[in-house]
């Protein structure tokens, strides 16, 4: 069984980020980048599939600038076989991602896409289920545990109420949640070793595939700040002011 | 211009952040209806029929649509949505889960997690763990839209006289299938709907020490929620997570107890209106969005606060 795992290059998750002051946008220059943390778990797990003999072979493939070359050799380094990197310097928002992945999958027949549940710059969490809706796939998303069974797929999902466990035909798409997996480091003679694995280049334009931007963002701005409060010095102190003065108790 | 919200519900009752969700299809403006897509779900449609501003309520029961698999369901929606200008849900799991393939068959963007109505065709929404807030204007024909409750005040529950119409479309894929669930069972009020929320993270240092804030939340009528840290050290389970990859709630008071305030957990609690945080460490970053700050041992704070209360 092939697998076929998505992964973006986002800024850090330590990043305090900025917004510029023409609110154009966030400021990426001299950033740190890295892959993004659901995407790592979801590598993590389809290389833990093929460790256990599950999957045959495992494909990452990410969109955007050749700069996602780097990313693409992390998930390579963390134990992936090879790598598409489909180029593309447009925006490409979640439907363009989601069509270009479509694109990729029908060349690659994986019977499993593993992606993220959202990747922590748009927040949107939109991708894995659109790409599941286009290719007429069932879908996992918030994945924390797989099982396979046979010919199909069992996935537990963290929902508002708990979790949930669906039964999933193949192929499907599944989105990883935190609690999936532990992603592991990669060690420095994997890191070697990912130099030499192949990675293809495809140009987003020869996928045939429509990937305009249906929204526009007007702008980017700072939250409302909050007030700086007060430190109080007891417990009989905090209660008065949440009495009195917020009248929240 | 009409809009469709999808119903939140479990068969048996209306989820309260479809309530929410209504209020912002009202900012935006046109009729509303409501979906109603489950199985025996009579007693949902009829309370969305008796929610204030709702015209018509679309009520469809098949079997396909039990336990909302997004295969069945969202065809279901974008068929029916293709007459609508904007099709809405709340931003809860089940909203996340079938909207943006919703959109995906009707080749449109969706618009994730919407805090403010600038117009029927703007929004604002939360990015980067909602460290920046983006607007954003959309040139679809349909909208497809989920909406972060705590960003909109709920519609009133009752007032409303609307007709409800069974649909008679059935979408079954089969190529999935519901097989169990465990759900978390609590007396206390739900998270992201609660007044009050008291949550605990690392500085808990165990499971068993969250019974001092289990007391001190029944005597105050708060909802337990939990930062990463504590889940992922199996404190408590992960439902009660409160954060960018977890619950948003924006309650009236939200007490932050052993919580150290990194960005992932600001992300789901920083609209609170008052925000108290009780940390060994003054130099906790929790401290600089807390209104009031206690440092304090919280084994020692905890139990003090629950006998004031």
């Amino acid at each position: 069984m092939k697998v076929l795992v998505a992964v973006k290059r986002v800024v850090d998750y330590n990043v305090k980020i900025r917004v510029k002051s023409d609110k154009s946008g966030v400021d990426l220059n001299n950033v740190k980048f890295s892959m993004n943390p659901f995407d790592e778990i979801a590598v993590e797990e389809a290389v833990r599939l093929k460790e256990q003999g599950q999957a045959s072979e495992v494909v990452v493939v990410s969109l955007g600038s050749a700069s996602c070359q780097e990313t693409l050799r992390t998930a390579l380094a963390m134990g992936a076989d090879r790598a598409i990197l489909v180029q593309s310097d447009a925006e490409l928002q979640p439907l363009a991602v989601a069509k270009l992945l479509h694109a990729v999958a029908e060349r690659e027949q994986p019977q499993l896409i593993i992606l993220g549940k959202q990747a922590i710059d748009d927040d949107c969490n939109q991708t894995g289920q659109m790409l599941a809706q286009l290719g007429n796939w069932s879908q996992g998303t918030f994945a924390s545990k797989l099982a396979f069974d046979g010919d199909s797929l069992q996935v537990t999902r963290e929902v508002d109420g708990g979790l949930e466990t669906v039964q999933l035909g193949l192929p499907a798409v599944v989105t990883s949640d935190l609690r999936l997996n532990e992603p592991r480091y990669a060690s420095l003679p994997n890191i070697m070793k990912a130099k030499k694995k192949p990675l293809e280049v495809v140009e987003a334009h020869n996928l045939g595939v429509d990937i305009a931007p249906r929204l526009s963002t007007l702008k980017v701005e700072e939250p409302p700040v909050r007030q700086g409060g007060i430190k109080v010095g007891s417990v009989a102190e905090l209660m008065a002011k949440l009495q009195n003065d917020a009248k929240v108790i | 211009m009409t809009i469709l919200v999808i119903a939140e519900h479990d068969n048996k009752v209306l989820a309260p952040a479809t309530l929410n969700t209504v209020a912002a299809a009202a900012k935006i403006g046109g009729d509303i209806h409501v979906l109603v897509a489950g199985q025996g779900a009579g007693a949902v449609a009829e309370a969305a029929a008796k929610i204030a501003g709702v015209s018509k309520v679309l009520n469809a029961d098949n079997a396909a649509y039990a336990h909302q698999l997004p295969e069945n369901v969202a065809p279901l929606v974008a068929e029916l949505g293709k007459g609508y200008s904007h099709i809405l849900a709340a931003a809860t799991s089940n909203g996340k889960n079938i909207l943006p393939r919703v959109a995906a068959a009707l080749d449109v963007d969706q618009i994730s997690e919407i805090i403010s109505v600038e117009s029927a065709d703007t929004f604002k929404r939360p990015i980067y763990a909602g460290n920046a807030i983006a607007t954003v204007q959309s040139n679809a024909a349909v909208k497809v839209i989920t909406v972060r409750a705590t960003g909109f005040d709920p519609v009133a529950a009752v007032g409303g006289s609307a007709s409800v119409e069974s649909v008679a479309a059935a979408h079954d894929a089969a190529i999935s299938s519901f097989v169990g669930e465990e759900l978390a069972k609590s007396d206390r009020p739900e998270l992201t709907a609660a007044k009050i929320v008291v949550s605990g993270g690392r500085g808990m240092q165990n499971g068993d020490n969250f019974k001092h804030l289990y007391a001190l939340a029944d005597k105050l009528g708060a909802a337990v929620g939990a930062s990463r840290a504590a889940v992922d050290a199996g404190f408590v389970p992960n439902d009660m997570q409160v954060g960018q990859t977890g619950k948003i709630v924006a309650p009236q008071l939200y007490i932050a107890v052993g919580i150290s305030g990194a960005i992932q957990h600001l992300a789901g609690m920083k609209d609170s209106k008052v925000i108290v945080a009780i940390n060994k460490d003054e130099e906790a970053p929790i401290f600089q969005v807390a209104d009031y700050g206690l440092v304090a041992d919280l084994f020692e704070a905890i139990p003090e606060l629950e006998k004031l209360v």
